[in-house]
């Protein structure tokens, strides 16, 4: 339904084919293009409108340099844009003081509690220090028990009260920290609206008896154009110091992070990426402004690509390659690597490039589904000799997989030259490659 | 008015509440885009198109709206702006029209000797159990025998939400605990719902993301376990979208249907979110329908979805 946003980049920039000057006339009509890709990665509209004037005005200042070609230029001016605007230093957490408070504040759902127990994890783990976490949401059914569970997985202790107080409950979590020397507070708090007056002066008060360093401002990466008026209206009752993304794991292209970035200036300091506690990362500016711009990821793609990778898996499986038993059970076993690693199609869309050249070809989930069911019918003995499989087998497995034996037998094939090229490479267990050449049919 | 025959007034006061801010942010901004003007013209137009994008109506769905108009335009040759207002409301409610899907008049559903059940499914955070435990208390007022199934069992004390909402409402739940099979969670709930003759099941289930393949097939493996004990089960899978959510709510119709046949839609927080147009985008798009609306966090802030009403209240 919705295009890929490089293959409307490229469409616009088709406008520019071929004219080795870039004139007011095909940039508007260019930068029209670029205007729609973005609103439909939620960018909101009027910060597209203004994105898209200034590079219009950069580019027409840029007529002389007619040795690029003109498209090319307009990729890098709007990249660059993008980036700049996403971009900033990467900013750390604020955790000087003693004890060092961090308020969470965000709509409903937004993944607050989540991040609470993830960051007292990280700051824990990775900083080594001692944490308090504070169940400050007294509304919400079982939003105490669901931080009390978080904290013992994660082993950092839950302040808890009967009180329905959070303002009272915030002050004495940061008084337990300082009688017990506590290095950080960490305080979870309701979701709530930010039309809702009488939650937001909670929070503002919250805000006002402990006076945190930090006080964050969770947001789903799946907003949409209500993004301006939430950001702008959490930042004017809280001045918050900074931004957290939470869902990019999802295939959001997370246009809301411009808006956000662009209404209240404050840095995106943390993204979450998955619901187990690990699942927690700094904000990379570039990477996000390729994402909006849909032009790929190789990075996040190689990092969980890295994530799903067993050290010892893979010192096992080349071992396997190098004496040529890599089997089909190996086979199927990376393929649910590759499958953990999520959506095949999305996968594929982070490498730059890749997206476009996927388009229309129907790379779904059952890409698998027919090499899943072959392997599934073959008995233990074929799967670890696949040389072994002859005419006779080929007919049973296809019959047996309700496959055809064309299937079957390309998939011999592949495998066959798979286990070539994955020997050759010797490196072994390279889920890249081995994904690469199963999709060169 | 006649629209709202079936509201009570206390229905539609939630309703326009909860739209008041939708309504505000488009009025006062297409009184303004029509202001010192007589006739629609390209400026006009061009504002009205940032009011629908600003309410995530989507690109498509807001050129197919604006293409209308200037049909009409094209047609009667001269719009007046005090015309724009009603002609908006028309060409919306018809394109919201253009599926036409039985709509409900209340809280009901097909009799049958079997308990009718429902699976609620939707990506993290957007409101699935809330929706269960309002749900719950209409079919419960409305006399229904009702029995919750916490196939949550993943998310921290997502059972212990569930287990306060039924106690809330005053229903039965089904539990295995935290990290039981959700499939024979579901499995058993309706099993206990066959033996104790409950009208209605409504099966709660992780939030999860629809990219991940893992997950979704874990959704389809819960369908199909139901259909052991019921054939027809479940007869509603109800994906929960979050108002607030952008173009990806699209994205999440497609796949979540892709996995377990959706065939209604909630929709929740329309009482926090400037904008409802999404509803707009999605009618457009899908053949599903938005069957409940979520108005606020307490157990009456549900309504059916009714289109008519809906358009209404928003050009009201
Ligand atoms: N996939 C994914 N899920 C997440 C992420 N962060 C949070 N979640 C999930 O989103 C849902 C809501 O998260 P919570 O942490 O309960 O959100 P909250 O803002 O505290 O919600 P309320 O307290 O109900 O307002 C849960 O199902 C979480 O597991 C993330 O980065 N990725
Ligand atoms: N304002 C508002 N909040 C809602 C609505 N529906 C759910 N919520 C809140 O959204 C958050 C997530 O809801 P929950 O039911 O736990 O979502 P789930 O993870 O999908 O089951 C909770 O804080 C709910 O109180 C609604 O219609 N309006
Ligand atoms: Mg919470
Ligand atoms: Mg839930």
């Amino acid at each position: 339904m919705f295009e890929n946003l490089s293959e409307k980049f490229d469409k616009a920039f088709k406008i520019l084919k071929g004219q080795g000057k870039i004139t007011e006339i095909n940039v508007a009509e260019t930068l029209k293009e670029v205007r729609k890709a973005l609103i439909d990665a939620d960018v909101s509209y009027a910060i597209a409108k203004e994105f898209c004037d200034t590079v219009k005005q950069k580019a027409l200042g840029k007529n002389v340099l007619t040795s690029l070609e003109p498209g090319q230029l307009m990729v890098k001016l709007v990249q660059d844009e993008l980036a700049e605007l996403m971009g900033g230093e990467t900013q750390d957490i604020n955790i000087k003081g003693s004890p060092s408070i961090i308020l969470i504040a965000g709509l409903q759902g937004s993944g607050k509690t989540t991040f609470s127990a993830k960051l007292a994890n990280y700051l824990k783990t990775k900083k080594g220090k001692s944490v308090l976490l504070t169940a400050g949401d007294v509304y919400r059914p079982a939003a105490i028990n669901q931080l009390q569970v978080l904290g013992e997985q994660i082993g950092v202790e839950v302040y808890t009260e009967d009180s329905k107080d959070p303002v009272q409950i915030a002050k004495n979590a940061v008084q337990r920290a300082k009688d017990k020397g506590i290095n950080i507070v960490i305080v979870d708090t309701a979701g709530r609206l930010a039309i809702d007056e009488d939650m937001m002066n909670e929070i503002a008060a919250v805000k006002a008896a402990i006076n945190p360093q930090e006080t964050l401002f969770v947001v789903d990466s799946m907003t949409g154009q209500d993004a301006v008026n939430t950001a702008k209206a959490f930042n004017e009752r809280l001045d918050y110091n900074g931004v957290v993304l939470t869902k990019l794991d999802g295939d959001t292209r997370g246009g809301a992070a411009l808006t956000i970035k662009h209404i209240v200036r404050k840095p995106i300091k943390f993204v979450g990426i998955g619901e187990k506690m690990d699942a927690l990362d700094i904000f990379h500016p570039e990477r996000m402004a390729s994402r909006i711009l849909g032009m790929g990821d190789i990075v996040s793609l190689v990092e969980r690509a890295q994530e799903q990778y067993d050290e010892e898996e893979a010192r096992k499986l080349s071992k396997k390659i190098k004496t040529n038993e890599f089997d089909f059970n190996d086979f199927l076993n990376q393929i649910n690597q590759i499958k953990k690693m999520g959506n095949i199609k999305d996968l594929m869309g982070m490498i730059p490039g890749v997206g476009k050249m996927m388009k229309g070809i129907d790379i779904n989930e059952d890409a698998f589904k027919g090499i899943e069911a072959i392997i599934g019918s073959m008995t233990p003995f074929e799967r670890e000799n696949p040389l072994k499989i002859d005419g006779s087998r080929r007919k049973r497995i296809s019959r047996g997989s309700g496959t055809s034996i064309e299937d079957v037998n390309r998939l011999l094939k592949q495998f066959e030259e798979t286990r070539k090229a994955m020997k050759m490479m010797s490196g072994g267990g390279n889920k890249l490659n081995a994904l690469k050449n199963l999709k060169r049919r | 008015m006649g629209f709202f025959s079936f509201f009570t007034k206390d229905k539609k006061e939630t309703l326009d509440k909860g739209l008041e801010k939708t309504k505000i942010n488009v009025f006062s901004r297409l009184s303004k885009a029509i202001v010192g003007k007589s006739k629609v013209d390209e400026e006009v137009l061009d504002n009205l198109e940032q009011i629908l994008v600003e309410s995530d109506v989507g690109v498509e769905t807001t050129l197919k709206i604006i293409q209308r108009i200037e049909v009409r335009i094209a047609k009667d040759k001269y719009l007046g702006t005090s015309e724009l207002n009603m002609i908006l409301k028309e060409e919306i409610a018809e394109l919201l029209q253009e599926n036409s899907i039985d709509e409900r008049e209340n809280f009901s559903f097909p009799n049958s000797s079997e308990p009718y059940v429902i699976m609620v499914v939707g990506v993290n955070g957007v409101g699935k159990t809330t929706t269960i435990g309002k749900l719950a208390y209409q079919f419960n007022q409305a006399g229904k025998k009702v029995i919750l199934g916490a196939a949550d069992t993943f998310r921290a004390a997502a059972v212990d939400q569930l287990t306060i909402w039924a106690e809330r409402v005053g229903v039965e739940i089904v539990s295995q605990g935290m990290n039981a099979d959700p499939a024979s969670v579901a499995f058993d709930t309706l099993k206990s719902a066959v033996a104790k003759k409950a009208d209605v099941v409504i099966i709660d289930t992780a939030g999860r993301l629809h990219n991940k393949v893992g997950l979704m097939n874990e959704l389809s493996k819960i369908r199909n376990v139901m259909k052991k004990v019921i054939p027809n089960a479940p007869n509603e899978v109800l994906l929960v979208l979050d108002a607030s959510t952008g173009q990806n709510a699209i994205e999440q119709a497609k796949q979540f249907t892709a996995a377990t046949d959706v065939n209604a839609l909630a929709l929740t927080k329309l009482d926090g979110t400037a904008k409802g147009g999404v509803v707009i985008g999605i009618s457009d798009q899908f053949k599903i329908p938005v069957r409940y609306i979520g108005l606020g966090e307490k157990m009456e802030d549900l309504q059916l979805f009714n289109r008519k009403a809906f358009v209404d209240s928003l050009f009201e």
